[in-house]
C-alpha cells in the first residue's frame, strides 16, 4: 500500500476492523458505565476521540524525540501516562475557561477519561505496530471514532432495553455483556475489508 | 548499569518536571480567575479569589456550610441558593437537587465554582456558625462508658447558640483514621455559658471519635468544633413539655432544662430519663434538683432491668411502658426525644397513642 494511502486504510480499519473497544475490549468500564444515555455516551466518545487523537500524537513525538534516542523505550509505559494525565488535566482546565458549552458536553468527562485504558492501549499500540507519526494521528482519531461508535450503538440499544423484558439475573451489566459481545460479533463482519497489523 | 537507571530516572524526572512547569504556568494564567465578589443574602459582601469550589470559598470566609463528605458531591448536604453567577447545573449536582429545588435556583456548594461574581442566599444561622478553636477544660467519667468533655472556646471566644443544638468535633489523625473526620454531638451547656461548651461521649467499641474522646485525649489539649447547628430546640409555645432521654442522650435535654430554669420559665416538664441498671445512671441529684427551680416539674428516672444489689425504689421498665404508665393524655404537649433511632421510633408510637400530633414530637436521631 502507498505511503498516502496507508494512514487512511489505518484510520478506517481502526474504526471498523480492528475496533479497539470491540475486537480488543479496552476501556469496557467506562463503555458499561456510561453506555444508558445516548447523549452523555455522546458527549463521553467525543471527548475521547479527542484525547485519544492528541494523545497519540504527543506520546509519538515524546517516545520517538525523547524515549529512543536515550534507549529507554522500556519506559513508555510510564511516560505514556503521565503525558496522558498531563494532558488530559490541561485541557480540562482550557474547556473550563474558554468555552461553557464545551465544558458542558465534554469537561466533565477529562477526569475519566485520564483512567481509560483506550487511551493507553492506543498509544501502546502505534509504538508496536512502528507507525509513522502521520499514521498514529489517524490511528488514534480513528480509534477513538471506532470507540464513539461502540458506545453510541451500546447507549441506542440499552435505551430500547429499558422497556424490554429482561430475565432476572441478567440486568444491568449481564445482559450489556452479552450485547457487546453480540456486537462484537457483528464488527467481525468488516473483518474482510481491510486489514492492518 | 548504573548509568543507565540514573539515565531513566533522569527521563522520567525531566519529564515529570516539564509537564508540571506547564501545569504552573497554565493554573497562574488559564486558571487564574482573579479577584471577584461573592454577595450574601443581598448585604454582605467580600472579595476572594475565584477558582475555588462555592463550599470552599465560603469556608475561607468563615461561613461553614453543613457537609458530611467534605465537598466529593457524595452526600448532598451542602446545598445553597445561587441567584446569580453559577452557569448551568453540573450533572455532578442533578441526583441531589430535584426539579422543585432546580426552580429555586437551589445548588450544590461542592461542584459550583466560584469564577465570576456571584450572589448567593442561605439561612440567616450559618452566619452564626464558626470554627473554635477550644483546649479540654475537664473530662470526667458520668458512667463507665459516657464521658464529660468541658471545652473552653479560645477563638472565637464566645459562641451562641440555642439549646439542643449539636456541634461538629474534629477527629485529628490518629490510630483508626488517616484524615480528620467530624462527628456531631449535642451540647450539654447552657447557652448563657458562652465561653464553655460541654459535650456528652459514650464509648462505641471501634468508633473513631469516641475511642479518641475515650482513650486519647486529655486535659489541656487542643480540640477545633464547629457549630452550632441543628433545628432540635425548645419550640417558643405555652405547652406543656415531655422530654424522653437516655444515656448521652441526655445532653440536650439538660441544656434545654437549665435554660428554661435560667429564663424562669412558667412550662411544665417532665424529664423522663431510662437506663439498664443503677450504674447506667448519671446526674441523678442534680436533675431531680431542678424540681426546685422550675415551676413545675419532675425527673423520672427509670430501670428496666434493676440489679438486686441496686436497692431500687424508683420506677422500673422500659422507658416507652414508664411514659404510657404515667402519662394520661398528652394530646395538647409536645415531646423532645433523644436517642437511638430504636428508642426514638419506640417513643412516638406511644406518644401518638397518648394523643399527642405528630407535629408537636421533636427528636434527635443519634445514628
Amino acid at each position: 500500500m502507498s505511503e498516502l494511502l496507508f494512514p487512511l486504510a489505518v484510520f478506517f480499519a481502526s474504526i471498523f476492523t480492528s475496533n479497539i473497544l470491540l475486537t480488543n475490549y479496552l476501556g469496557m468500564c467506562s463503555f458499561l458505565a456510561v453506555s444508558k444515555e445516548l447523549e452523555t455516551s455522546a458527549g463521553l466518545g467525543i471527548a475521547v476521540t479527542f484525547v485519544m487523537a492528541a494523545t497519540t500524537s504527543l506520546n509519538w513525538l515524546v517516545y520517538e524525540f525523547v524515549l529512543v534516542p536515550f534507549q529507554l523505550e522500556y519506559l513508555r509505559f510510564i511516560v505514556f501516562i503521565i503525558v496522558i494525565a498531563a494532558f488530559v488535566q490541561l485541557i480540562e482546565m482550557v474547556i473550563e475557561r474558554y468555552s461553557e458549552n464545551l465544558y458542558f458536553a465534554l469537561g466533565i468527562f477529562l477526569p475519566l477519561i485520564t483512567v481509560n485504558c483506550a487511551i493507553l492501549g492506543a498509544s501502546l499500540f502505534m509504538v508496536i505496530r512502528e507507525y509513522t507519526f502521520m499514521t498514529s494521528f489517524f490511528f488514534g482519531l480513528g480509534s477513538g471514532l471506532g470507540w464513539l461508535l461502540a458506545i453510541m450503538a451500546m447507549a441506542g440499544i440499552r435505551q430500547r432495553l429499558r422497556t424490554a423484558k429482561i430475565p432476572y439475573g441478567l440486568e444491568g451489566a449481564g445482559i450489556a455483556l452479552i450485547i457487546a459481545g453480540f456486537m462484537a460479533m457483528a464488527f467481525m463482519g468488516f473483518n474482510g475489508m481491510i486489514s492492518i497489523q | 548499569m548504573l548509568a543507565s537507571l540514573l539515565l531513566s530516572v533522569g527521563i522520567i524526572t525531566l519529564i515529570s518536571v516539564v509537564l508540571s512547569l506547564m501545569m504552573v504556568v497554565a493554573d497562574a494564567t488559564i486558571g487564574n480567575y482573579g479577584i471577584v465578589n461573592v454577595t450574601v443574602n443581598k448585604e454582605t459582601q467580600f472579595e476572594v479569589e475565584g477558582g475555588q469550589s462555592l463550599l470552599k470559598t465560603l469556608m475561607s470566609e468563615g461561613i461553614f456550610i453543613p457537609s458530611a463528605c467534605g465537598g466529593r458531591g457524595s452526600c448532598g448536604l451542602c446545598k445553597v441558593t445561587v441567584l446569580e453567577g453559577a452557569g448551568a447545573y453540573l450533572p455532578t449536582e442533578l441526583p441531589w437537587i430535584d426539579k422543585e429545588e432546580q426552580k429555586q435556583n437551589i445548588r450544590l456548594s461542592c461542584q459550583v465554582k466560584v469564577k465570576n461574581d456571584i450572589e448567593i442566599e442561605i439561612p440567616e444561622e450559618l452566619f452564626l456558625v464558626k470554627e473554635f478553636s477550644t483546649t479540654v477544660e475537664s473530662i470526667k467519667d458520668l458512667t463507665y462508658d459516657i464521658k464529660e468533655v468541658r471545652l473552653k472556646l479560645h477563638d472565637p471566644p464566645e459562641i451562641e447558640m440555642k439549646a439542643g443544638q449539636f456541634v461538629q468535633f474534629e477527629v485529628p489523625e490518629y490510630e483508626l483514621t488517616d484524615e480528620p473526620v467530624y462527628r456531631a454531638y449535642s451540647m450539654a451547656s447552657v447557652p448563657s455559658d458562652t465561653q464553655h461548651v460541654e459535650l456528652m461521649i459514650r464509648l462505641v467499641p471501634n468508633g473513631i471519635c469516641t475511642t479518641y474522646v475515650h482513650e486519647h485525649l486529655k486535659e489541656g489539649e487542643q480540640v477545633t468544633i464547629n457549630g452550632p447547628y441543628g433545628d432540635f430546640f425548645l419550640r417558643d409555645t405555652d405547652r406543656p413539655i415531655i422530654c424522653i432521654a437516655g444515656g448521652s442522650g441526655m445532653a440536650p435535654i439538660k441544656s434545654i432544662l437549665l435554660d428554661m430554669a435560667e429564663k424562669g420559665s412558667k412550662r411544665k416538664a417532665r424529664y423522663f430519663f431510662g437506663a439498664r441498671t443503677r450504674k447506667d445512671l448519671f446526674y441523678v441529684e442534680e436533675m431531680g434538683a431542678l424540681e426546685e427551680r422550675l415551676h413545675d416539674y419532675k425527673f423520672i428516672p427509670a430501670l428496666s432491668e434493676p440489679q438486686e444489689e441496686d436497692n431500687w425504689e424508683g420506677e422500673v421498665g422500659l422507658i416507652t411502658d414508664v411514659v404510657h404508665r404515667l402519662t394520661e393524655d398528652a394530646s395538647g404537649s409536645e415531646a423532645y426525644l433523644c436517642g437511638s433511632p430504636g428508642m426514638i421510633d419506640a417513643c412516638i408510637a406511644v406518644l401518638k397513642d397518648l394523643g399527642m400530633p405528630e407535629e408537636h414530637i421533636y427528636f434527635d436521631k443519634f445514628s
